[in-house]
């Protein structure tokens, strides 16, 4: 991508992909992947092959997040060039199978777009997750989807952060999207977070054709919420948690947290309240496969990027 | 109706994780195993979290449905080597808090559980059990953080497959909507507060007070509805309706929509009106069950107390 002050020339995005199942458990996008895997004429666009894939069959199988190890951290220099073969831990293997059909990684060879579906049990709504505050041409995307969806909102989460970027199964791509929508928890299909996840790729889609088809776009301002901190929750000596989030923090993700406002509460009913220096925006709180991970919730800060104009090469 | 006595109910058992993924159980066994808690007034409990290899793993169940282990046959069955580990866990737990139908057993168990779908607070009993039956109507007339509903299994004592069975009385309490693996406050807080009145109650009935009979509602599966799916993958090829979805308890007439096809297409519901619970609990995909019809009934319970001796 080359860009001239305000513009930038972008390629033709003519291999995208749709990734169903990274969490065997998130039944949106199993669902969704399997059947466009039976039938893609609904994410068939002109100038484009899409393909949808299953990243992870055998914890789709097992109704599980994974088997051995994260799939969607798994994505790593070392990982996608370890030795080993069968011995390795089985998202590392498939993490290397996707990097040799939809990458290399880094590489003039990878897809141009790849979309990875999730689900939360955060009540954070329909969410474009963003790996570069630099990537124009995600950004023009997420503007176009969010003027076509509007009124009902789509948010876009930036994690950027050096220390809580993760390696993930889309970074493949040339432009790596993250689609998370949720309340939904694990293991259940709900229809109307099905047909949002739907409405939100068919939008992503469009914008893909019309751009390819040589539309240009102008420059645009894209709210974004950059990822700052990870907040775990309070743990005893033997770690094991001694609080729950607070009911008045519980599904209000985006939503301003101010510092003394309850964040969590004991089990005999004592309120810990968020001792930051700011507001922040909350988001990912209570996701249950987070628990693991030490997180009962993100903090972000709201930020307005600029998108340069973008047309195709 | 005549009055009924009962022995005293001296003994409680409080079970959480027979379901390692349901939080709300395995975070109330844990609290009160914390606080050391064994005996308040009249009544000893004992807290046992049922499946902990389950719990570690946060999953439902290691090798088989704990909670469905529990029937007559399936507890005598002899144990070798190749025993699934939760049928193994049954019979621990039979000796342990029971055996079940012998005068060893708790007095009363009480088993902790979440659900996916919409049902606020249930309490699920088998057959005519007063005493479970008096302490729905006493938590139903205390609790106000969310509906509190009985749910009626009419099954003899030999199928109870399920672990309340194993004390001389118990019951279940049902709590949703919670997902999987994740620990709501509010659900939390729902449970604990039942868990308070119930001991409340017990050290009330241990102490001589009269329970006033009466009529008492309660819902009792009818029939099982699974998900329509495809005839060669047997995947499911629709999803619970947006209108029946977190509409537990309302009632379904003929005509009313209970699922949309992945093409859109709406599935009606048919036959006679009747109440749907557990509405796209997580668990049930695989026992091909989407959700449960139930009808309502009306119980008349006798007033009850402790024996005098």
């Amino acid at each position: 991508m080359s860009s001239c002050g305000n513009s930038a020339r972008v390629t033709e995005a003519r291999r995208v992909a749709i990734f169903g199942g990274t969490h065997g458990n998130e039944m949106s996008g199993v669902t969704l992947v399997n059947l466009w895997v039976k039938n893609a004429a609904e994410i068939q666009r002109k100038r484009v092959e899409t393909k949808p894939f299953i990243t992870n069959p055998k914890a789709v199988e097992k109704c599980s997040r994974y088997v051995d190890t994260d799939l969607n951290r798994a994505f790593t220099p070392e990982n996608l060039s370890a030795p080993g073969g069968d011995d390795l831990p089985y998202e590392v293997q498939q993490a290397q199978e996707i990097n040799r059909i939809f990458g290399p990684k880094g590489s003039p060879e990878a897809y141009d777009v790849v979309f990875d579906l999730h689900n939360t049990t955060s009540n954070m709504g329909c969410t474009l997750i963003l790996e570069s505050s630099k990537d124009h041409f995600n950004l023009q995307m997420m503007n176009y989807i969010k003027k076509a969806i509007a009124p009902a909102s789509c948010l876009v989460l930036l994690n950027e952060h050096p220390l809580l970027k993760y390696s993930t199964s889309r970074s493949v791509a040339k432009h790596p999207v993250g689609l998370e929508v949720g309340p939904q928890p694990q293991g259940v299909l709900r229809s109307n977070i099905f047909e949002a996840m739907r409405v939100i790729l068919k939008h992503a889609l469009d914008f893909i054709e019309l751009f390819n088809e040589g539309m240009e776009f102008p420059p645009c301002s894209v709210e974004v919420f950059r990822v700052l901190e990870r907040i775990d929750y309070p743990r005893d000596a033997n770690g094991n948690i001694i609080a729950m989030v607070h009911p008045n923090l519980q599904d209000c993700d985006w939503e301003p947290l101010n510092p003394g406002d309850p964040m969590f509460l004991t089990f005999d009913g004592k309120t810990i309240r968020y001792q930051g220096s700011g507001t922040v925006y909350p988001t990912f709180i209570n996701e249950a496969a987070y628990y693991e991970k030490q997180q009962a919730f993100v903090t972000t800060r709201r930020e307005a990027l600029v998108a340069s104009a973008i047309g195709k090469v | 109706m005549e009055h009924v006595s009962f022995s005293p109910l001296s003994r409680l058992a409080i079970c959480g994780g027979t379901h390692g993924n349901e939080m709300s159980g395995v975070y109330m066994v844990r609290e009160l195993q914390k606080q050391k808690v064994d005996r308040k007034g009249s009544v000893s409990i004992t807290t046992v979290l049922t499946n902990p290899r389950a719990v570690d793993a946060c999953r439902r169940y290691v090798d088989t449905d704990l909670n469905r282990c529990f029937t007559d046959d399936l507890l005598s069955a002899p144990i070798t080597d190749s025993t699934p580990y939760e049928l193994r866990r049954a019979c621990e737990l039979n000796a342990q808090l029971g055996p079940k139908g012998s005068r060893e057993a708790v007095d009363l168990l009480c088993d902790i559980h979440n659900t996916t779908a919409n049902m606020g607070i249930c309490v699920i009993f088998y057959s005519s059990n007063w005493i479970a039956l008096h302490i729905y109507k006493y938590l139903q007339s205390k609790i106000t953080s969310a509906p509190v509903r009985a749910i009626h299994l009419d099954t003899p004592s030999s199928e109870a497959y399920s672990l309340e069975s194993v004390g001389k009385h118990g019951f279940a309490i049902e709590v949703g909507p919670q997902p999987n693996g994740v620990l709501r406050a509010d659900i939390f807080n729902m449970v604990k507060e039942a868990v308070d009145l119930l001991i409340e109650w017990l050290q009330k009935f241990n102490s001589g007070s009269v329970f006033e009979g009466g009529k008492v509602e309660a819902f009792t599966p009818v029939r099982s509805v699974d998900y329509p799916r495809d005839p060669t993958t047997n995947g499911i090829t629709a999803a619970i309706h947006p209108e029946l979805q977190d509409n537990d308890y309302t009632l379904l007439h003929a005509g009313d929509p209970v699922f949309k096809s992945f093409s859109g297409e709406t599935v009606e519901h048919e036959g006679e009106d009747l109440y749907p619970i557990f509405v796209n609990e997580c668990a049930y995909y695989e026992k091909k069950i989407a959700f449960h019809l139930t009808k309502k009934i009306t119980l008349t319970l006798p007033s009850i107390s402790v024996k005098k001796d």
